[in-house]
């Protein structure tokens, strides 16, 4: 009744406040859930079938690219482009996972190859006349919604908290189904599980596949929302960090994990630059990477489940 | 055929302390399996301990590499101690992320020390040449790979005949083993962290009088690094040192036959194809 109570309450708050607070909030808001959104999609492999990915920046950039090329090069609306440019991250997906899982590839040796599948992407999409190589590609501005360009922010507000909802929901289904079962035991304890009969290879396929094509239009809106796309800024190995990060601190595995991290993350970032960016150049950056070693230190668990944790031993808990 | 000549003896020159820089990663993943995030960042910091001497007080990188290689060194003992060591039985994820902390604090303290902008050491010698036969050599570039070679070599025989050296590989063959035979494991971490570091440190010394560096060089580094160790196999210490040379002959080679910006994708292809058939890397008989 209180879980209810309360999800009515910040649901509705969520709602009415786009309209109440200064455009600099709207941008930390939107911020916040679009990297929740990324982190939620990373979380389906990272976090329920524990095969972490230092890569999901290439699935990313195939969403922005292909959705911004098929729009400027064919006309074709983002709002269908974003569908193709997830058929085709699902595709790469199913060929490293086909590679890595094929040949029994697992923890360190799975991310590095996850890593350095997007730096070869990132090297290409820098030689690609099409995509603009170390200039980058600028989306010229159309106010025209059927082109996923809208004035003012409070449109891009609806749609990545939208998006956020989709993608909990999606994650949400899994979590209840077979498939959500069989991965945490592939995460738990993958050779056991593949002793009681789970086809381990074809279920880390179909997360991967899975966790690409939802990071895919995350890529669409991020192009559409910046209007400039650069390889060394959307395939950086920095950017596949700020993917996976969210999860991670918030808690894998767990559906209010990423939302949390993002949250916690976008709040401890929006502090030291508030704070710290106006004396020198780093510092705001080096007071978040103090920040991120203390969480380490101290939640090793993620917020959330050490949250969840806590509140059980609480007597007289409402649940 | 010259160009290719040229540009294999330059990749070698070049491998020598991309060897180097390697064996530090393999020695700290070797002895407590945790992955330096922050490796390319240590380097950065041993590049701009050398600018700095060189800029103040106007000593000579190569000699410099005594007073960085030290500074590293405790800078990674330090890492060690108070945090690599609290998350050694933690899960795989906590510890990138809390290495990535590491290397957010490293390369962000150098941006704030140093700026933005690209620094180089300007020696006297930076531009000197010899030939032989149609081949040019470039004197920093020799000069930069007999160091890297002697300090492998004397990292070689400190762990292969010294009493620490032996402690280090006992702990990195088999930990439990090496405590019940009374290892003092914490010293050997400590110790093997610091070794480590100082690798990479005295690495980023010595290029730095042919490469211009700048705060955000080291994630470059620490993924070379990675790709280096994969290739000769996670640990080994040899094949770090083969792989070293291995990648930087392949990128030198890829900057001729493809593109030079295009360099780095030869090496990313060999790593994906080491992985997928000889994944415990070139020089290791078994996973």
């Amino acid at each position: 009744m209180l879980r209810l109570g309360l999800g009515a309450v910040s649901g509705a708050a969520l709602l009415i406040l786009p309209f109440w607070i200064p455009s600099t909030w709207q941008n930390l808001l939107i911020t916040t859930f679009y990297y929740a959104y990324l982190g939620q999609a990373w979380n389906i492999l990272g976090g329920y079938a524990g095969q972490l990915s230092l890569g999901h920046a290439a699935f990313f950039a195939i969403g922005a690219y292909t959705s911004a090329v098929l729009a400027s090069q064919y006309g074709l609306s983002p709002w269908l482009g974003m569908f193709v440019g997830a058929g085709l991250a699902a595709l790469l997906s199913l060929g490293i996972g086909y590679l890595g899982f094929r040949f029994g590839l697992r923890g360190f040796y799975f991310i590095l190859l996850t890593l350095a599948a997007a730096e070869i992407c990132r090297l290409i999409a820098l030689h690609l006349p099409i995509l603009g190589g170390y200039t980058g590609l600028f989306i010229n501005f159309t106010p025209n919604p059927w082109q996923f360009q809208f004035q003012g922010k409070i449109p891009y507000y609806f749609i990545a908290l939208g998006f956020l909802c989709l993608a909990c929901g999606i994650v949400w289904l899994v979590q209840r189904s077979k498939l959500g079962s069989y991965l945490v035991a592939i995460r738990e304890d993958e050779d056991a599980s593949e002793a009681l009969g789970v086809n381990t290879f074809r279920y880390k396929m179909i997360a991967y596949a899975l966790s690409a094509a939802l990071t895919a239009p995350g890529g669409t809106f991020y192009a559409y929302f910046q209007f400039y796309l650069q390889p060394n800024t959307v395939l950086h190995i920095n950017h596949s960090v700020d993917i996976m990060i969210r999860p991670i601190v918030g808690g894998m595995g767990t559906i209010l994990g990423p939302v949390l991290g993002s949250f916690l993350l976008e709040l401890l970032g929006e502090f030291s630059r508030t704070y710290f960016a106006a004396g020198v150049a780093g510092l705001n950056v080096v007071i978040y990477g103090v920040l991120l070693i203390i969480v380490v230190l101290f939640l090793p668990r993620g917020v959330y489940p050490t949250l969840v944790h806590w509140l059980r031993q609480r007597p007289g808990d409402s649940r | 055929m010259t160009l290719y000549v040229q540009a294999i003896v330059n990749g070698l020159l070049v491998g020598g302390v991309y060897s180097l820089m390697a064996l530090g990663l393999s020695l700290i993943f070797g002895v407590m399996r945790v992955i330096n995030f922050a490796h390319g960042d240590m380097m950065v910091w041993g590049m701009y301990l050398s600018y700095w001497l060189f800029v103040a007080a106007g000593v000579d990188p190569y000699l410099s590499i005594l007073v960085t290689g030290s500074a590293i060194f405790l800078l990674g003992a330090v890492i060690q101690r108070g945090l690599v060591n609290r998350i050694l039985e933690a899960p795989h994820e906590m510890q990138i992320l809390l290495m990535l902390g590491v290397a957010l604090v490293l390369e962000n303290a150098a941006l704030m020390a140093w700026g933005p902008d690209p620094r180089r050491v300007n020696t006297s010698y930076g531009l000197s040449t010899f030939w032989l036969g149609p081949v040019v050599f470039d004197l920093p570039r020799v000069a930069t790979f007999a160091v890297a070679l002697v300090l492998a070599l004397g990292l070689y025989l400190f762990l292969r005949r010294t009493e620490l050296g032996r402690m280090i590989r006992a702990a990195s063959d088999n930990r439990i083993g090496a405590l019940l035979v009374g290892t003092d494991i914490l010293k050997v971490f400590t110790l093997a962290f610091g070794i480590g570091a100082a690798c990479v440190g005295a690495a980023g010394s010595l290029m730095t009088p042919f490469l211009p560096f700048s705060p955000s060089t080291g994630i470059f580094f620490t993924v070379t690094s990675f790709n280096i160790v994969i290739i000769g196999g996670m640990g080994s210490l040899l094949g770090a040192f083969v792989g070293g040379l291995l990648v930087g002959v392949s990128e030198s080679l890829g900057a001729v036959i493809l593109v030079p910006s295009l360099k780095e994708i030869v090496s990313f292809i060999l790593l994906i194809l080491i992985l997928l058939f000889r994944p415990q890397g070139l020089l290791r008989s078994s996973r």
